[in-house]
């Protein structure tokens, strides 16, 4: 208000110190105008909409403790004795970074609590990052305009991926050396330039001297200035697009329906950032996490059992375990021309994450291809009303889990009684077979529920009420639905099947036949929404058995 | 001398020089080996131990390890194991074995002190073998850093950096070493029964073994200074936790935040 009565009322005084104050600051900034409009931006609620801003907060509170933790993190490989509070390390030779990490957990004034919340935010981050992505794509939010910032939080993944492996080796423990030794062992596998990286990145051969001081650099410095740059883009595109909704009554693609950002929303988000940050300081000060003086420092020689990554790496060390090294006499290793082509290690590192992530990143592009649809969608999509697509996703989801429960296969072993490689048997027979069971079971369930949604839109609420007629007969009361409820059974789109279409020149090109196949695969089983006359069909069956039996709500 | 350079054409001149070898060889392996042994002081145990250990033995377990510890197909040979191997594997409840399978469980031990100390006499008896460890070996006041890094050079590799434990092939597994006895620990060094490898007086010294035994008692003395150690697992454990716990919890908050007071 005071920003517009700069230019015509100069003479404008606020009564208040504090007001005064304000204006000044207003006048120079412009401060209320922004804040007009975004106070006025109106986001939907729902609470799967929240867990890109869990991210968020969670990237936070990864700054500000990770900050606490440089100034007393010593990035060195440089040899020391131990000379701390420990006493089972006491004066065992280490690296000045491993000793400066648990001078952090012993003898730095909250400094274990510190170190277990940036790991205990580190994890949530990832979670919180993979759940959005998910609650993103079985909704459909990814279509136009919203492909590119989909993009974008692909990227984003693949960044707090990094930042997290790059942290989990700063310690220079036992575990995390083991898990930097796998690493590697991959890049050494990649054919002719795989050494040369190693020993670039190392500095000569494993593990070196420099290692933990270059991934400090990229750990506080590059990657987060990345993961920031992308926050940023992401944040823009969505007050760009506006935010999506879920289908309902006055819902469509041109409006959005929910608050507006201030006050009650800010206010909810700003309470909502302590309430993650309780929720991890909860974790960090009761549940210990990477309790790296157990390990021990890091020496090439010993290897630990149960050696396993933080959770968003698990995948693909999974993908490694599961990796046969001679399947019933057929090698993978080759030499040619004296070099080694190591394709058991080469093979699982690099295909499922690469087949994962070029599904992923160009999923919006292909379905839009299929579809042919370019028009804006702000409505999202109720998983079980786009049965294809929810079922590909669960595919690709069964895919990574079963790779994830690979890297934990050790584990299932001792603690469920049996024997390791009948674990690792089964778990390769799911990595085939398991994404296949997995798309059919999640299709043939969303058609069902949209069967039921139907069934339910047009004969409404089956309520347990039996009643007997008059003449004998017993039927069960359905209470109709109302209006509100019935819209989100049948306001959704179902799209049908789109044949080949000739192009320009009167054409039908192969590829043009081939995505008309594909489109049938897509939408060939499909449950179409009541219509309005269906629905009237429906109604008056009810106002018959209404009419008979004199009773409003009858029907059946 | 001459004498014997005039014999040495003499045809059996070779068989002699061959025996006169082997003896030298399998003494010096005999003293070698039993050098490295931990030796049965059977001064320990009395006349009556050996005679009662026998009964318990022919009531228990001589079906499967035959009469005389001679050993049958189901199960092996005891001559020569010793008294700490018996002392671990009737101790810890291992055996007498609950059924085959590819490793003995731990579970309540079948025999009291006094009957495990009559078996491991009547075992001792039959064969020179690893005794059962002197007190001042289980003190547990050796050096525990130097411990740790006996334990994750040697033992780390399937017992896990923190001694939680790991699984081996087809069904064989390392235990959580948490909970188990100093002297336990020590018989197993120098017996390995199950699939573990034994670790003589050569390859880790008894003060060695007793620096390992120092730090495992230690670092459970110690527990957790984070906080709940989440079964002491690793990743894989922390990992679970945020999901179902950590995440649990936030999506309860979300479902509050955004739920109407209609």
């Amino acid at each position: 208000m005071s920003a517009a009565s700069t230019a015509e009322a100069p003479a404008y005084v606020a009564n208040t110190k504090v007001g005064r104050f304000t204006d000044f600051v207003d006048e120079r900034v412009g401060g209320s105008g922004i804040l007009r409009e975004f106070g006025r931006k109106v986001f939907p609620d729902h609470w799967s909409f929240m867990f890109g801003e869990v991210a968020l907060y969670s990237f936070v509170i990864l700054l500000m403790s990770g900050t606490f933790l440089t100034f007393f993190f010593d990035p060195s490989m440089a040899e020391t004795h131990y000379a701390g509070s420990y006493t089972p390390l006491k004066n065992v030779e280490m690296s000045v970074a491993y000793s400066s990490s648990l001078d952090i957990s012993f003898d730095v004034r909250g400094g274990l609590f510190m170190r277990q919340v940036h790991h205990w935010a580190a994890l949530l981050f990832v979670a919180s990052v993979a759940v959005h992505m998910l609650r993103v794509f079985f909704t459909g939010a990814f279509r136009k305009p919203r492909e590119m910032n989909w993009v974008v939080g692909g990227v984003l993944l693949i960044l707090a991926m990094a930042a997290g492996f790059t942290g989990y080796s700063l310690p220079d423990d036992l575990l995390s050396g083991n898990g930097l030794r796998i690493i590697d062992g991959v890049i050494k596998s990649i054919p002719v330039i795989g050494t040369y990286i190693s020993f670039f990145l190392f500095g000569g051969e494993f593990p070196g001297t420099v290692i933990i001081s270059r991934l400090y650099t990229l750990h506080i410095l590059l990657v987060p200035a990345l993961i920031l740059l992308m926050i940023v883009v992401h944040l823009f595109m969505v007050v760009v697009h506006k935010h999506t909704q879920y289908p309902g009554p006055g819902r469509n693609d041109r409006n959005v329906v929910g608050y507006p950002l201030g006050p009650v929303y800010a206010a909810k988000a700003g309470g909502f950032f302590f309430i993650v940050f309780g929720v991890i300081a909860l974790m960090a000060g009761f549940f210990t996490i990477n309790p790296i003086w157990n390990y021990g420092p890091y020496d090439p020689s010993p290897v630990s059992a149960g050696t396993q990554p933080d959770w968003y790496i698990g995948w693909v060390d999974g993908a490694l375990r599961l990796m046969p090294g001679v399947i019933s006499g057929f090698h993978f290793e080759y030499i040619i021309f004296g070099h080694v082509l190591t394709l058991n290690v080469l093979l699982p590192a690099l295909v499922p994450a690469g087949l994962v992530f070029t599904v992923l990143f160009t999923y919006p592009w292909i379905e839009r291809w299929i579809t042919k649809d370019n028009r804006e969608h702000h409505v999202l999509d109720r998983p079980r009303n786009a049965p294809t697509r929810t079922a590909i996703g669960m595919a690709g989801f069964t895919f990574y889990c079963v790779m994830w429960a690979a890297a934990s296969s050790d584990l299932i072993a001792t603690h469920f009684h049996v024997a390791l490689n009948d674990v690792t048997y089964w778990l390769r027979a799911l990595f085939f077979i398991g994404p296949v069971i997995a798309f059919v079971v999640t299709k043939r369930v969303a058609l069902a529920l949209q069967r039921k949604d139907r069934e339910i839109a047009l004969h409404g609420r089956e309520t347990g009420r039996i009643v007997r007629l008059p003449h004998g007969e017993f039927i069960e009361v359905h209470a109709p639905l109302d209006e509100y409820k019935r819209y989100k059974l049948v306001g959704f789109e179902s799209l049908a099947p789109l044949p080949a279409q000739p192009n320009e020149h009167g054409v039908v090109t192969r590829k043009e036949n081939r995505r008309a196949k594909l489109s049938r695969w897509f939408f060939e089983d499909r449950v179409a929404p009541a219509t309005p006359a269906e629905l009237e069909a429906g109604h008056g069956h009810h106002e018959a058995v209404e009419a008979g039996e004199g009773q409003k709500t009858l029907s059946h | 001398m001459k004498a014997l350079s005039q014999k040495r054409r003499h045809p059996l001149a070779a068989i002699a020089l061959l025996l006169m070898g082997l003896l030298l060889t399998g003494g010096l392996y005999a003293v070698a080996t039993t050098v490295n042994e931990a030796k049965a002081s059977t001064a320990e145990f009395t006349a009556t131990d050996t005679q009662e250990g026998e009964k318990l033995f022919e009531a228990n377990c001589a079906t499967c390890h035959g009469m005389g510890a001679s050993g049958t197909q189901d199960g092996p040979s005891l001559v020569g194991v010793g008294a700490a191997a018996v002392d671990f594997q009737v101790g810890t409840g291992r055996m007498p074995m609950q059924m085959n399978g590819p490793q003995a469980y731990k579970k309540p031990a079948q025999f009291n002190d006094t009957q495990t100390h009559q078996l491991a006499a009547y075992v001792a008896s039959l064969g020179p073998g690893p005794a059962i460890p002197a007190e001042e070996l289980l003190d547990e006041k050796g050096n525990a850093a130097e411990g740790g890094e006996l334990f994750r050079v040697n033992c780390a590799m399937c017992h896990n950096a923190a001694a939680a434990g790991g699984a081996l092939t087809r069904g064989k597994f390392a235990p959580a070493l948490a909970d188990v006895s100093g002297k336990h620990i020590y018989e197993a060094m120098v017996t390995g029964p199950q699939n573990m490898p034994v670790f003589n007086d050569s390859n880790i010294s008894p003060e060695g073994k007793r620096d390992i035994i120092t730090f495992l008692k230690q670092i459970e003395a110690n527990g957790s200074p984070g906080g709940a150690d989440l079964g002491a697992l690793g990743p894989v454990s922390e990992g679970l936790f945020v999901w179902i716990a950590g995440l649990g919890v936030i999506i309860a908050f979300t479902i509050w935040l955004t739920s109407r007071t209609s």
